[in-house]
């Protein structure tokens, strides 16, 4: 870790122009950036902290929408009953990640700015090609150890997983994430790599994460975070789904469906091609197991994460399918 | 540093604790008397001393598997802010070669930490020293290091890696058993694949080095003070006197904290050279390179049975990995010899050299893959014969060690598989694999035996009854956690007759009476044997002094002999004073008692006595005389297998162990626990993976290297099957630590077989080999 001066915003305006200098890095829970400063991938030049910025997290759920301030804490948007009820998937998505101490910790407008676990990208001095670092210096993934690297929106550039789950909640129920200025969709707010695996987010200098807002419906009210991995806690998802239901009032036929999956892409990933195939269909296992098999349309392995292929689909099924039991 | 004093946690402790008195004597279930000390944070680690003028040091690593170092161009590092020095192999002092761990000689009359040639990817090439440790590490990522690489043997698999070295001490051979395997009517051959494992203890590597003159004091997390003491004494030329170790509190060993290391010689050279004080703390990726985890094995187990289900046969082939320029022999045939009756038998084992630091050991070494292989064979060969894998077992259970034809000191495994079997409802179990499922989930119950020798070795200690009737133990031996502080306590306190709480126990510190390795699971034998000699020496002097110095209240009353118990003296029937231990000594005019006690042969010369406490040369097999004496376990395990996922939890364990006696049946439980944590981490989990271009470690964190979380454990009941062994220690226990990881994994693989029909033979069971 280098040296770096620390700054103290007073305001979400001083904050921006702050963090708008070269060099400059926000400092929200701080449970990625001081990780990725201590092995050397992070060097900020200045540090701006908005930890203690007022309003910021705050957390306001009716049955319209949700809306998440930046600071507000993964326990606590996790534990609220508001969001428990409304957004079941997006409670299960939070309290699946991570540690109960870096939940207490991490904020959700820093957990959307989480990055890669790609091995590569995180050891500098022994790989010195990775292009979400460096640009243009190669990719070290690629032929080398793969398990937890994507199957989905993978680049000649890059291969690295995209690994939270909250914003795979998110993507699922259509959220957006307010920058100042511009309001996006969190699914158009994270980038798949193509030729430029440095650019993670659209997110612009000058701009900050004040919030997440969320839509209700009747499929986040009537939804699950699914979360495979290989130990049951503090892991990152082998492949997880996030998904919501809604049935018409016959109790069997797929009025609405939201399907998104993480721990397989290159980014918080919506299966639209299973939400189209089902919707209108009578909820039965065949058919649900056979639409879930197109969360993997397009997906290319790299070897030792190709069990990825078969396990997602199997993830979304059991999601949807659970969901239908809880009718 | 102040000789390290738990009374005050032990007192506040005994305010708290629900039991009675004798949760104080040997065998009694008292609670760790340093926990309240850990707990509160008032127990003071190695890297928590505060030194005056202490500089920080940190290691430059290798970023290549196998070359030379062509150039280290330092001048950047040297000029940064706050840097002192900047040690290249060429600029650190000259250091004496040292003897072993076996006590054999250096064969090099100097001894480089900072290599030239590198034979792995992490080996510590420079190092840099500064005023802080954020300077040392912004100078040390200026040292720009340039290599000539040639191709590294990343691993077993690797063709570069070839055949190996034979290693003809591993030979095991009695019968003929290439040919009654091939006369056996029925026969399996399967080959068993453990991966690279760490230690991963929470407490990282590292120390402080003071120098004053010519006397060195390390605070380093040790499980052997006397061996790293004479370890630094000989590279620095000085007497073994002049080193003191301070390790009082150990955040986790598990093998790997009983020698001193290449980074230790640095951190000790450099304080030397800058004469001030140095600490130097391994960042966690370097936690995976700096010393070796449990080596990669592979074995092929070949059985030839009777449809009886009687071994006719075992021939079994081993191999593990070691480093290009250290020599690692994991003994792989170690359970495979005897836990089974054989007639005919054969084992072989091979060292392969690869590009990686030298493995080291790993609760349990060689015994811990050897069951992996033996436990699953058999557990293969009642498949094939339609006989329960239990039954299977006691079939060939043997009557004596089958190896060196000896009867067994004491084998409470038969005991430990009905108590076990009975507990876990074993007799409920469906044969066919896929034939117990709740849901989704397929359920398997899986069962494997374990066992550990009992290493044996001498040992000393001090105790002490001081004036106000409190008693003193001390000893240059460690408590990692495993409770030596409190069976100490206990057994001073039995032997003397006072309470436990009245004892103070003082360990950690190489100035105390001389102790060997915490290893192998030998330290509560040794050292509850010292202590009982010492005190029971320390008694006779107080109740001799009692009977026959003419100022004591019992010189009137003639007797033979006194009753001490919880801290009063009497008459044996009654029938004098009743005094406590305390007034004694003031009536007599004494402020002490003090008695050494030892194990030693009782010719033992001064020299004996420096190897056995600096060398494990002089351990004692344990096969040694009339006996074969070991351990024993069986493990019951439930897993439940989600059919689509693939994913394996273990939801239920049930152990039966025959330790011998307990010292401390809840601290021998918490180990065994311990142990079978760790089994199951060994066997759903943990893998160093290699990058198979680099040679390199990429999992080197506890993030991406994966171990247990509490939600992965389930209740895990361990029930006691042991009886006390007098040919194994003084006071009757056998080894515990390492014991109960021993055929946790078989008994999962075996479990997952039950659950799923499929026969995993290559750790860890992720779910990729199960979907």
């Amino acid at each position: 870790m280098r040296d770096f001066s620390y700054v103290r915003a007073d305001s979400i305006e001083a904050a921006r122009k702050a963090a708008a200098l070269p060099g400059a890095m926000l400092l929200a829970g701080g449970t990625t950036l001081v990780d990725l400063a201590k092995c050397g991938v992070a060097q900020p030049e200045t540090v701006v902290d908005i930890t203690h910025l007022k309003g910021l997290d705050t957390i306001s759920v009716d049955a319209t929408h949700a809306t998440l301030g930046a600071l507000a804490k993964m326990s606590h948007v996790a534990d609220h009953a508001g969001i428990k009820s409304h957004f079941p998937a997006v409670s299960e998505a939070l309290w699946q990640a991570a540690s109960a101490q870096l939940r207490n910790m991490a904020t959700v407008g820093g957990n959307l700015m989480q990055r890669t676990r790609c091995p590569y990208f995180r050891d500098p001095s022994n790989f010195s090609a990775c292009n979400k670092r460096e640009p243009g210096s190669g990719c070290s993934a690629i032929g080398g150890v793969t398990r937890g690297h994507a199957v989905l929106g993978t680049s000649r550039a890059c291969i690295a997983m995209y690994p939270g789950d909250l914003a795979t909640a998110l993507v699922a129920f259509d959220a957006t994430v307010h920058l100042g200025q511009r309001v996006l969709k969190v699914d158009d707010f994270f980038l798949q790599p193509g030729d430029t695996p440095e650019r993670e987010h659209d997110i612009r200098a000058g701009e900050m994460i004040t919030a997440i807002e969320i839509p209700g419906s009747a499929a986040a009210r009537r939804s699950t975070y699914l979360k495979v991995r290989d130990r049951q806690s503090y892991e990152f998802a082998a492949a997880s789904a996030a998904v919501g239901l809604e049935l018409e009032t016959d109790g069997r036929t797929i009025r609405d469906l939201r399907v998104a999956l993480g721990g397989v892409a290159t980014k918080p990933w919506r299966a639209r091609a299973v939400e189209e195939a089902l919707k209108g269909k009578v909820l039965d296992e065949d058919a649900v197991r056979k639409a879930s098999g197109l969360a993997m349309e397009g997906a290319v392995d790299h070897g030792a994460n190709h069990y990825k292929i078969e396990l997602a689909p199997r993830v979304v099924a059991r999601a949807i399918l659970k969901l239908g039991e809880t009718a | 540093m102040t000789a390290h004093n738990i009374r005050h946690a032990n007192t506040r402790h005994a305010d708290s604790r629900h039991g009675d008195a004798s949760d104080g004597a040997v065998g009694g279930r008292l609670s760790r008397v340093d926990g309240p000390a850990k707990i509160t944070g008032a127990a003071k680690y190695a890297f928590e001393q505060q030194l005056d003028g202490l500089a920080h040091a940190v290691m430059v690593e290798a970023t290549i598997a196998a070359g030379t170092v062509r150039a280290i161009d330092t001048r950047a590092a040297e000029t940064a802010p706050g840097v002192l020095l900047v040690l290249t192999p060429d600029t650190i002092m000259e250091i004496k070669g040292a003897s072993d761990w076996l006590g054999n000689p250096p064969t090099q009359k100097t001894y480089s930490p900072l290599a030239r040639t590198v034979t792995y990817s992490g080996q510590h090439i420079a190092a840099v020293v500064a005023e802080t440790f954020e300077q040392a590490v912004a100078a040390a990522a200026l040292v720009e290091v340039s290599y000539d690489e040639t191709p590294a043997i990343v691993d077993l698999s690797d063709p570069k890696a070839g055949d190996g070295i034979p290693i003809d001490a591993m030979t095991k051979e009695w019968g003929d058993a290439e040919a009654a395997f091939a006369a056996a009517p029925l026969r399996i051959c399967a080959a068993y694949n453990t991966q690279r494992e760490y230690q991963a203890a929470m407490e990282p590597h590292g120390l402080i080095a003071r120098w004053q003159g010519e006397e060195l004091t390390i605070w380093e997390p040790s499980q052997w003070l006397d061996g790293m003491a004479r370890t630094y004494a000989e590279w620095f030329g000085v007497p073994f006197e002049n080193v003191r170790l301070v390790s009082p509190y150990i955040g986790g060993g598990f093998g790997s904290k009983a020698l001193a290391l290449a980074h230790s010689a640095v951190a000790a050279a450099s304080a030397k050279m800058l004469g001030r004080p140095v600490k130097l703390v391994l960042t966690r990726p370097q936690n995976f390179t700096s010393y070796g985890g449990r080596a990669a094995t592979r074995q092929t187990v070949t059985i030839g049975a009777g449809r009886d289900g009687k071994i006719q046969s075992i021939v079994h082939r081993g191999v593990n990995e070691t480093a290009i320029d250290g020599m690692w022999v994991e003994p792989l045939a170690s359970v495979t010899s005897i836990m089974y009756a054989t007639p005919n038998f054969s084992s072989k084992q091979n060292v392969v050299r690869v590009n990686t630091v030298v493995p080291g050991a790993k609760r349990a070494p060689g015994e811990n893959p050897s069951a992996f292989g033996i436990e699953s064979a058999i557990d293969e060969l009642a498949h094939e014969l339609g006989i329960d894998p239990l039954e299977m077992r006691l079939i060939n259970y043997a009557e004596e060690d089958p190896e060196v034809n000896k009867p067994w000191s004491t084998r409470q495994l038969r005991e430990a598989f009905a108590a076990g079997a009975e507990r876990f409802g074993w007799a409920r179990r469906t044969p066919k694999p896929r034939s117990m499922r709740d849901g989704k989930q397929l359920i398997g119950w899986g069962v494997a035996a374990g066992t550990y020798p009992v290493r044996r070795a001498y040992g000393e200690a001090v105790v002490r009854i001081l004036a106000d009737g409190s008693v003193e133990v001390e000893s240059s031996s460690i408590d990692m956690g495993q409770g030596t502080y409190t069976i100490l306590a206990q057994t001073a306190a039995e032997t003397v007759g006072v309470p436990a709480d009245d004892v103070v126990v003082k360990l950690g510190d190489s100035r105390y009476p001389r102790a060997g390795v915490a290893g192998g699971s030998r330290l509560a034998g040794v050292m509850t044997g010292a202590v009982y000699k010492a005190a029971t020496s320390a008694l006779d002097q107080l109740v001799g002094l009692a009977i026959s110095d003419p100022r004591s209240p019992f010189h009137a009353l003639q007797a033979n002999t006194l009753v001490v118990a919880n801290g009063r003296i009497t008459a044996p029937r009654g029938d004098g004073p009743d005094v406590s231990v305390a007034e004694l000594l003031a009536s007599v005019g004494r402020d002490r008692i003090e008695a050494t006690g030892d194990t030693m042969p009782a010719n033992s010369t001064a020299e004996d006595r420096y190897k056995n406490y600096t060398t494990i040369a002089t351990s004692v097999p344990h096969t040694e005389g009339d006996y074969s004496r070991h351990s024993w376990c069986a493990h019951f395990i439930e897993v439940r297998v989600d059919e689509d996922f693939g994913t394996v939890r273990v939801s239920r364990v049930v152990s039966a162990l025959d330790s011998g006696r307990l010292y401390n049946p809840k601290l021998a439980e918490s180990q065994w626990k311990g142990g079978i944590i760790m089994g199951i981490g060994q066997a759903l989990l943990e893998e160093g993976i290699v990058d198979r271009r680099h040679g390199r470690i990429v999992n080197n964190n506890l993030a991406d290297y994966l171990v247990p979380t509490n939600a992965d454990i389930p209740d895990i009941e361990v029930i006691s099957v042991g009886i006390p062994d007098l040919h194994s220690s003084v006071l009757g226990g056998k080894g515990v630590g390492e014991l109960a990881i021993v055929g946790v994994a078989p008994a999962i693989a075996n479990a997952v077989f039950h659950a799923t029909g499929k026969r995993v033979r290559d750790l860890p069971i992720t779910l990729e080999k199960l979907i």
